[in-house]
């Protein structure tokens, strides 16, 4: 076990280290300078410019910048953000908690609905409840995030006003009534994002479950006697839910990245609208700090996918 | 009916599922078997047809409809619908529906276009591994690991924003956007058709019209080209035909995020992107190109859904 940990390890280093190799070479091919705009500036001689690259090595060869940006990031040292002068980590750690609260709340709410319908949509396949549950998992898989966003927007916020449609980080309350207030004005991205998980989810489950039923140990159970709850949940569920908990693990990457867009229309102050103003400012160090955390969420969690799995599933034999 | 030689693509004198063993009076092709069982799907020829009426209008909509997509009256902006203006006006009186009918041509143009170049490059890729192996598709694998970690929309709006100037000075604006968010989402994409592919051929190198072909001294190319990959296609139509509707959306994010074509092009996204802030005033305009869509994605879907149980050769229809 502790074998197959190492090789999976093993092999995440690499493949994390040419991820920051291709983001530090696209963000050194790119056109733009952090100090173009001082070129506009009348006051600033161009050697005080000059002296101000060599200073912070903009002009050092490509490989030697890339080295020293790697060693500063393993030692913690990710930066100073162009356009806020804060430290990268404390800009990134201070949006970290609503977007983990987000998310997090999303994804429960997603394997809230999809387990159960998806189950009851394998045990009875092609009923009434199974075709509703499929039709609305496709329509939930087709329909984008933003799109659903602003109708949730239009609906609750605007005709209804039962919901804040900014998201504050700042409520001024306190116990329950600030239990309240986090909840009314997290209810719609939260809603947004685990109904389109959820969607997919469901497909994923109902056809994992559709597989593990028709095998022959479930007709023996049947052919036992056993109940048909206790065949369901002892048997058929456990087996089931191998694959489900791999793709659970395997889609966290996904609902980070899904997450960008739903903060950018509900104005959540988290990283994804970290990382888009972070674009379009051309704030270097923030966004290679954001993608190379996306980039280690996605090795981590296919890692403890892996593990999960691993553990899960006896079958699995690590040599 | 022998599954092997039901997958020969060339005309076979296939025998229709439910004969009982006497060979069928007419040969029937493979496509035809196929696309037979694809119409029984109900869902599927309902999403083909929606399919077929939107890119029909988009095609030819511009050309007859009289409207133009940037005729500016302030007079009649922020409308509702109207006899004048079937889905209303926007914030500078233009036209909606003349808007989406024309952004639909680049939205479903760079669905198809980023799918084909994810399906080129995948495709080429899993037979050089799955046809090579050793350490070509070792190197390869490693390849394919790498992109799929790479975290896809933090990546594409980071390509889009540093690199959207270049472009526009290398070709005319809208050629060059439409270049670049071509090639970064079908760059970003092609890892999984390139698995599916390098799985097919994994198998198929075993069959043993392959040991004749070698026998035969076929040259490695043209035995790729010619009888390998024709039989690894069926998973990869499927992957392709769900790839376009992903593509759609990952353009319409982009676009969404401001971060697209320019601002002229109204592609269904970047008119989402302008609706948001007069959601308020003016919700049929955010409606009109959302629901168009979700209209495309979700008969893409069904399509897709439908040509994965009409290729699959286990599943009894």
């Amino acid at each position: 076990m502790s074998r197959y940990l190492l090789r999976r390890l093993l092999i995440a280093v690499p493949v994390l280290l040419g991820i920051s190799v291709v983001l530090f070479s696209i963000l050194a091919l790119a056109p733009g300078d952090p100090f173009g705009e001082l070129a506009l500036n009348p006051n600033i001689p161009p050697e005080v410019r000059f002296n101000l690259r060599k200073q912070f090595g903009l002009d050092d060869p490509l490989v030697v910048r890339y080295v020293r940006w790697l060693t500063a990031m393993l030692h913690g040292d990710w930066g100073y953000s162009f356009v806020s002068r804060l430290p990268v980590q404390q800009l990134i750690l201070q949006r970290l908690p609503t977007t983990l609260f987000v998310l997090g709340s999303a994804y429960m709410l997603a394997l809230l609905i999809a387990l159960p319908v998806g189950i009851l949509s394998a045990m009875k396949p092609y009923s009434v409840f199974d075709q509703v549950a499929t039709t609305f998992a496709f329509v939930g898989y087709s329909l984008p995030t933003f799109f659903t966003g602003l109708l949730f927007i239009l609906v609750f916020s605007i005709y209804l006003g039962w919901l804040p449609f900014i998201y504050s980080s700042t409520i001024e309350a306190h116990g329950f009534a600030w239990v309240i207030e986090h909840l009314r004005q997290g209810a719609m991205p939260i809603t947004v994002l685990g109904l389109f998980e959820a969607a997919s989810l469901t497909r994923f489950v109902r056809s994992s479950m559709l597989e593990v039923i028709h095998q022959d140990y479930i007709t023996t159970a049947r052919a036992k006697g056993l109940t048909e709850y206790l065949t369901i949940l002892k048997h058929a569920l456990r087996n089931a839910l191998i694959p489900v908990v791999t793709v659970v693990a395997l889609q966290i990457p996904t609902i980070f990245t899904g997450a960008v867009i739903t903060e950018q229309i509900f104005r959540v102050p988290g990283i994804g609208s970290l990382l888009i103003a972070a674009i379009e400012s051309t704030d270097t160090p923030v966004v290679m700090a954001i993608t190379f955390v996306y980039a280690a969420l996605v090795i981590l969690f296919n890692l403890f996918a892996d593990l999960i799995y691993g553990l899960l599933d006896p079958r699995i034999t690590y040599g | 009916m022998r599954e092997h030689s039901d997958k020969v693509m060339t005309a076979v004198q296939a025998v229709p599922y439910g004969a009982t063993g006497r060979a069928a009076a007419r040969p029937q092709s493979l496509w035809r078997h196929f696309w037979r069982r694809f119409c029984r799907h109900r869902l599927a020829l309902v999403g083909m047809t929606v399919l077929m009426v939107l890119t029909l209008s988009t095609l030819l909509g511009p050309l007859v409809y009289h409207h133009r997509i940037n005729d500016i009256d302030f007079a009649v902006s922020l409308q509702g619908p109207s006899l004048a203006h079937p889905l209303g006006t926007d914030d500078l009186g233009q036209d909606l529906l003349a808007r989406i009918l024309y952004g639909g041509r680049v939205s479903m143009a760079v669905g198809l276009v980023a799918m084909l170049i994810a399906i080129l490059i995948g495709t080429a890729l899993g037979a050089a591994a799955g046809y090579c192996g050793g350490w070509v598709d070792h190197v390869l694998m490693r390849l394919t690991d790498l992109f799929i970690a790479l975290p896809q929309l933090p990546l594409l709006l980071l390509v889009v924003y540093l690199f959207r100037d270049t472009m526009r000075r290398l070709f005319n604006p809208e050629l060059g956007i439409f270049l670049l968010i071509v090639l970064v989402i079908g760059g970003l994409r092609w890892m999984q058709p390139a698995r599916l592919v390098r799985a097919a051929f994994l198998s198929l190198k075993e069959q043993e019209f392959v040991e004749a072909a070698v026998a035969l001294g076929t040259p490695p190319l043209r035995m790729v080209l010619r009888h390998i990959l024709p039989n690894a296609l069926s998973p990869v139509i499927v992957a392709a035909s769900l790839g376009v509707g992903s593509a759609i959306l990952a353009e319409s994010s982009l676009s969404f995020l401001g971060l697209g074509f320019p601002p002229d092009m109204p592609t269904w996204g970047r008119l989402l992107f302008d609706a948001k802030d007069h959601l308020d005033s003016a919700p049929h305009w955010a409606l009109s190109p959302g629901t168009m869509i979700f209209l495309v994605v979700l008969s893409i879907n069904y399509v897709g859904d439908g040509l994965r149980d009409a290729l699959d050769a286990r599943k009894v229809l």
